[in-house]
């Protein structure tokens, strides 16, 4: 078992930042965000091989691809405390004049991003060209990209997913977020997708499932696995089961966090069930 | 008057095809997409030279204008291709946040425009791409009007970072212009000097604006003709620079007056310099079945049209 204390401690100040970015305008995503926090914490500090600064092309390095960018602020988060830009920018999240938009965007240069994202369903493909791109530079690195079930629901995901095995990409690992939860409720009561690992290997992909993926040690293990997968003729697919709303008692178990800040008092317990570790921005 | 003649006759999507086979031969960033339209397209040669740098998507176009933007990122220029339809309308949020927001190096590259495309009737028939693509901020908007042109420019646009739609179209049409010209994007070019009215056309309708612009010298009426190959970003200095000795402007193009090249001409008057316009254009309708040459003349796109309201606007004036 490898020590993961660092993971654990920066995983509890990125829910921080989340919950006070989502606070301070009064809007964002929290839920996902926060349900997703470990696996970027995981994925940008042990998982990902990854070049010092930012170079858009990535040459040389693992990439990543947010498909669902109202998670915004885990990944704003994230980007900031692994050096991509100061973590006081992150002040500025939805404020006029920032390079934080609501939805990621490469539009105002904020070093980290490599693509914009909001409208749904658009990722997949997107990373499936970048990886393509690396095969022709003869780049060994990876393509990560992450996606939310709900977002499977847009059909651009099963063209991509078609072409990926067609096409033997196997140097993608491509990973949906398995919180059961959109906008108006549930996945199974909006529109019930079924069983996903059956349809990815129905369009001839690997499948890894992460059963807990709020787990950090869960998560190394099981993109590891994943990690093994690659180079073998087919694209992987991650199955993240994860809790909307993680480490806030209030938010879980429910998708009214889906895109709604916390107020004063809601955030005040918040953070006081997320203790400051590494130091506020 | 300077009259122009032709030899051959061809169509603009082989100066396409053209144009990407000598790219595959001298840029080695430039990839090629299709969604399962090769033939139509003309990109054969380029993939018989470069198969490793060819990506067929299949009949797929959201997913192959997001595997483009992605190939961009690690350095590569990716050319699209599919008819015009399935090129915008179909895949508009698709270009817009992938591509044109994201600022990626794509360049979409449309074929079988307009009415043009004849027989296959309005399901194929966009006439409402060059709206849609020119709204995009930071998109490149260019129609040439030949074989030759279209090629010159295809080789243009590799050399532009940022996207491009480059939109040409199906029938055999008349090569007027230079071989090997060297393409400005966002210049226009000159065809003929006149005084009593500033005739400005894109793509195919700019050989129809010359053989007006005959029929108008022998009844004495002195056309400028303007080929305006590139509608975004206007070459706002020429369009003013003709109407300040003419008085009046026809523009004419293969679309709706909704949208179109004649739109952007009438804000630049509008904010400059007002004078009568006239359009040559698809008056709000969807196309339909029929040959080009049949359609061109139902809807008002030919040289006919041309004269009729270049007389209308000089009597305006």
């Amino acid at each position: 078992m490898p020590n993961t204390q660092h993971l654990e401690d920066l995983t509890v100040q990125v829910r921080r930042d989340i919950l006070r970015m989502v606070h301070k305008v009064n809007s964002g995503h929290p839920g996902g965000s926060l349900g997703c926090a470990e696996f970027f914490v995981a994925l940008y500090n042990e998982i990902m091989d990854r070049n010092e600064g930012f170079d858009m092309d990535g040459i040389g390095e693992d990439l990543f691809f947010l498909s669902n960018g109202h998670i915004s602020p885990v990944y704003y988060s994230t980007l900031a405390r692994a050096g991509y830009f100061p973590v006081d920018e992150l002040n500025t999240f939805r404020l006029i004049n920032s390079r934080l938009q609501g939805h990621p965007t490469t539009h105002e240069g904020l070093p980290g991003i490599r693509i914009a994202s909001g409208s749904l369903g658009q990722g997949m493909s997107v990373a499936i060209g970048a990886a393509q791109a690396k095969k022709l530079n003869n780049d060994n690195h990876l393509v990560y990209s992450l996606h939310g079930d709900g977002e499977l629901q847009e059909g651009q995901n099963w063209e991509a997913i078609m072409y990926a095995s067609a096409k033997k990409i196997d140097n993608l690992i491509s990973t949906v977020d398995l919180n059961g939860k959109q906008i108006d409720g549930a996945t199974d009561d909006v529109l019930a997708m079924g069983d996903l690992k059956a349809k990815f290997e129905a369009f001839d992909w690997t499948v890894v499932e992460i059963k807990d993926g709020n787990n950090i040690a869960a998560i190394l293990k099981g993109m590891a696995e994943a990690k093994s997968k690659t180079g073998q003729g087919k694209p992987v697919c991650v199955l993240l089961e994860t809790m909307m709303g993680n480490g806030v008692d209030f938010m879980m178990h429910t998708h009214a966090w889906h895109g709604k800040a916390p107020n004063d008092e809601q955030l005040a317990s918040a953070l006081n069930q997320n203790p400051e570790t590494l130091g506020d921005y | 008057m300077k009259t122009y003649t032709y030899t051959e006759k061809k169509d603009t999507r082989s100066g396409f095809g053209a144009g990407l086979a000598e790219l595959g031969r001298t840029n080695p960033n430039v990839v090629a997409l299709c969604a399962d339209l090769v033939g139509s397209l003309k990109m054969n040669q380029f993939i018989d030279e470069n198969p490793e740098r060819f990506f067929q998507i299949g009949i797929a176009e959201a997913n192959m204008m997001g595997i483009a933007a992605g190939l961009t990122v690690g350095g590569k220029i990716p050319f699209t291709g599919t008819f015009a339809n399935f090129s915008t309308g179909r895949v508009y949020d698709q270009i817009r946040q992938s591509i044109a927001y994201s600022g990626k190096n794509v360049k979409i590259c449309a074929s079988h425009a307009g009415l043009t495309l004849g027989e296959d009737g309005a399901t194929h028939q966009i006439l409402e791409d060059i709206g849609l693509m020119k709204m995009l901020p930071g998109m490149v908007v260019i129609n040439p009007c030949d074989y030759n042109q279209t090629k010159a420019a295809t080789l243009a646009i590799a050399e532009h970072n940022g996207p491009v739609y480059l939109r040409f179209g199906r029938p055999s049409v008349p090569i007027f212009t230079p071989e090997g010209q060297k393409f400005e994007i966002g210049k226009v070019i000159k065809m003929t000097e006149g005084s009593d009215v500033t005739i400005v056309a894109t793509g195919h309708l700019v050989w129809e604006a010359l053989e007006a612009s005959k029929a108008l010298f022998e009844e004495g009426i002195s056309a400028e003709v303007i080929n305006i190959h590139t509608i975004k970003p206007l070459d706002e200095e020429a369009i003013l620079a003709s109407i300040a000795k003419t008085g009046c402007i026809v523009t004419a193009e293969e679309h709706n007056y909704l949208g179109g090249l004649g739109e952007s001409v009438s804000r630049v008057l509008a904010l400059n310099s007002p004078v009568p316009q006239e359009f040559v254009a698809t008056n709000d309708t969807f196309g339909e079945s029929g040959t080009p040459a049949q359609l061109m003349d139902k809807y008002g796109l030919n040289s006919d049209a041309i004269i009729k309201k270049a007389k209308a606007v000089i009597a305006r004036k």
